[in-house]
């Protein structure tokens, strides 16, 4: 699914990835740790195409396309799917309308008709009584005067229409109650299936116990410095990043 | 014809093929010399076989044009115009022995109004709204004409009303705008060619969105609207108005003249989708847009609202007023304005509180792109008897874009310590991260600018009639291609 090789990022001449490799196949689920600024967003962000950041090295290969060739929303509709750490708020579109024009945007690029406007109504209607998002929310004016933890359900209703192949979550965990974290997760493992793959980027090991992750990596200052299983997100709550880094 | 054909291919090499609406028509016209002068004044009478009143009007209006000089406060970079190097008055043949029904029309030009997606075949219009498609210089057809006259209310030409309605027209033409107010009000009222007439009788709400399509089509032809709109006591009407014109190499004027005239209670809703050409990336042709457009609240209680979207023309200069007479009356001006490449927009509006308890609201969203530079101007003046007076203006300025520039021009005179104004304006770039979030999604990036900016305009734009919302929608994201990525 997805193969980074050798990692090199820099944004205004500060080198912020600095050689990493990471390997995700279908059907995974990865968690990727690390403490603050040690580049977790950064590389949200360079895979999902966002421009300012210079690949200074390496490679990243996409279900066998070049990854860095790709134009951002060529890439979304490629099936990869970033659930922003910072969703953004867009005045005067409703979210409704945008929900039904992200999906067609992507059938468009599959060469699909445009989805009809009953059949449209009834998937948001089912995914966002999923998630327990009310009605009234999709018709507010997209992630403009939502909360914190609504905006992170938002991104997971958007997430679960479009069905990403590959989807990463920044720091979705963040700012959710108990209810909605257990809600939110439950979203997830239901997507979960043999053809996609996850890279959910967290601070917290309690969402892995709700999605349990295949493997769990530990970034610091731009590279990976461990991998495992989740023992490994155990090991990080008792030990702290500090001591972890240093065994590796 | 020779003319016509070499448009063509000067059209083909423009490689501005994104205007949708550039095609022209080839139909032979009927058309006097080029020039401005008495003699043309008199021919364009005559073709309309207008009564006398009617031409000593016109030359009166003429003689005060040579007198006026041009107007000089737009923020805009007008090239000289030559009066004598334009054509004054062109109709298709076709259409000089008026014709009785639809069946009668040039198939040609009922084609190029369906091209422009506004069908005249009756069995067609079905949605509600009833048009008056004007070509050139004159009426096309005027659909829906039997169930407006049932109601009293009437919906014509002005030409034709200058003949079936001259009491009417005698009163209120010029009445809102002087002849003298300024050149090109003098200038339309000499020589203006066509435009609708609207009367709604006391106690009638229109039923339908009445609707008239100017379309310019002749090489070298200036169009000179004349449109009036009386809304009787406790009337109402909604009423849109739709321009596009093909693509040519030259400039070509637009100098229109709108009056309406509200009186107790009744209201006006008109609302203006402007698509004229714009003109190549260069700044090579496209349509000098001078526009002058006022409403009067005459009577107490009256409204008039004016909304615009102003994505076309090379130059745009217009100032949808409110003059508010009548007690308790209300003005409001929406106005989405695209300027995109070499484009100028010089608009904004006036409000004038005159009489008591007179509100007026101000919302203009102003979007520049390319190289286009986008000013709104706006006066609110509160007279001394306009006690209570209250106005609301609000400017947002969006730029797309290192080389645009968006200006905000807004006067304030107040001479009644009563009287509460209250503006608000902001200047913003589009936001980045908005369209990384937007591509992410998987929309392109002109998708993306265009959902960004209608979310910006949505204030404005949700004040048009519902039928044509989302065409305006259509038409923001179609203007604003090419100016990003
Ligand atoms: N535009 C920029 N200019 C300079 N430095 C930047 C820029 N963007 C990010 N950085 C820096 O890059 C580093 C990595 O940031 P990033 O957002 O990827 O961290 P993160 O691992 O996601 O952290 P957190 O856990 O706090 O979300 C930080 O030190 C940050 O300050
Ligand atoms: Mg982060």
């Amino acid at each position: 699914m997805l193969e980074i090789k050798n990692l090199h990022v820099s944004i205004e001449e500060k080198k912020i990835i600095k050689g990493l490799d990471l390997s995700i196949n279908k059907g995974e689920v990865h968690a990727l740790m690390g403490p603050n600024g040690s580049g977790k967003s950064t590389l949200s962000y360079v895979l999902s195409g966002k421009d300012k950041y210079e690949i200074n090295d390496g490679t990243i290969d996409y279900n066998g396309k070049n990854l860095l060739e790709l134009d951002v929303d060529e890439r979304a509709n490629e099936g990869l799917f970033l659930a922003f750490q910072y969703p953004m708020e867009i005045p005067g579109v409703q979210t409704s309308f945008f929900l039904k024009t992200a999906i067609n945007s992507k059938r468009k690029y599959l060469g699909q008709s445009e989805m009809d406007a009953l059949e449209f109504a009834k998937l948001m209607k089912s995914k966002a009584e999923e998630l327990n998002i009310s009605t009234e929310m999709l018709k507010r004016d997209l992630n403009v005067n939502y909360s914190g933890g609504e905006k992170k359900k938002q991104e997971i209703l958007q997430m679960s229409m479009l069905s990403p192949k590959m989807a990463i979550l920044d720091e979705t965990d963040s700012g959710l109650d108990i209810d909605a974290l257990r809600i939110v997760s439950e979203g997830v493992n239901k997507l979960r299936n043999n053809e996609n793959s996850f890279l959910v980027i967290t601070h917290y090991q309690r969402l892995l116990n709700y999605i349990k992750p295949d493997f769990v990596h530990i970034i610091a200052d731009g590279k990976i410095v461990k991998s495992g299983d989740y023992s490994l997100a155990l090991e990080l709550e008792e030990k702290g990043y500090e001591e972890i880094s240093q065994t590796a | 014809m020779a003319a016509t054909e070499q448009t063509i291919k000067q059209v083909n090499t423009l490689g501005s093929s994104d205007y949708k609406y550039g095609f022209s028509t080839e139909v032979d016209e009927i058309r006097p010399p080029k020039g401005l002068n008495e003699e043309i004044i008199k021919f364009i009478s005559a073709q309309k076989d207008e009564p006398e009143w009617m031409l000593e009007w016109r030359l009166n209006a003429f003689k005060v044009f040579n007198k006026l000089p041009k107007p000089q406060w737009a923020k805009l970079n007008i090239p000289e115009i030559d009066y004598q190097d334009c054509y004054y008055y062109s109709i298709p043949k076709s259409l000089k022995d008026k014709p009785k029904s639809l069946d009668e029309i040039d198939p040609e030009i009922l084609k190029t109004y369906e091209k422009l997606g506004i069908p005249l075949k009756e069995q067609k219009i079905l949605s509600g709204i009833a048009v008056d498609a004007v070509f050139d210089s004159v009426s096309v057809a005027t659909t829906y004409k039997k169930q407006l006259s049932d109601l009293g209310i009437v919906f014509c030409s002005i030409s034709e009303a200058v003949k079936t309605h001259p009491e009417l027209v005698k009163k209120y033409l010029g009445s809102v705008i002087p002849v003298s107010d300024h050149s090109f009000a003098a200038l339309n009222s000499a020589v203006f060619t066509d435009g609708s007439f609207i009367y709604i009788p006391e106690g009638v709400r229109c039923p339908v969105e009445l609707s008239t399509y100017f379309r310019i089509n002749a090489m070298n032809t200036g169009q000179f609207e004349r449109t009036l709109i009386i809304a009787d006591k406790d009337s109402y009407v909604s009423y849109l108005e739709g321009c596009t014109a093909p693509m040519r190499d030259e400039n070509q004027l637009h100098a229109a003249n709108v009056e309406l005239v509200a009186l107790d209670n009744a209201e006006i809703k008109y609302s203006t989708v402007q698509n004229w050409y714009p003109g190549d990336k260069e700044g090579k042709g496209g349509i000098y847009n001078f526009v002058t457009k006022r409403g009067a609240c005459r009577g107490k209680n009256s409204k008039i609202s004016w909304t615009q979207v102003e994505t076309g023309s090379a130059i745009t200069w217009k100032y949808p007023s409110c003059i508010l007479q009548g007690d308790n009356s209300k003005g409001e001006f929406y106005s989405v304005a695209i300027t995109n490449n070499m484009q100028q927009a010089d608009t904004g509006t006036k409000m004038i509180h005159i009489g008591k308890n007179t509100s007026s609201k101000i919302i203009s969203k102003g979007i520049s792109a390319g190289k286009a530079n986008n000013t709104y101007r706006g006066l609110v003046n509160i007279l001394s008897k306009a006690k209570n007076a209250r106005n609301f203006t609000q400017c947002d300025s969006l730029l797309i874009g290192n080389q645009c520039g968006a200006h905000t021009v807004p006067y304030i005179e107040s001479s009644n310590s009563d009287s509460m104004v209250e503006h608000e304006a902001t200047t913003s770039k589009i936001n980045e991260d908005q369209l990384f979030y937007c591509q992410q999604r998987g929309l392109n990036s002109e998708d993306a600018v265009g959902l960004i900016v209608n979310g910006f305009c949505k204030e404005v734009l949700q004040h048009l009639p519902m039928e044509f919302a989302v065409e305006a929608q259509k038409l923001v994201a179609i203007s604003l291609e090419g100016s990003v990525g």
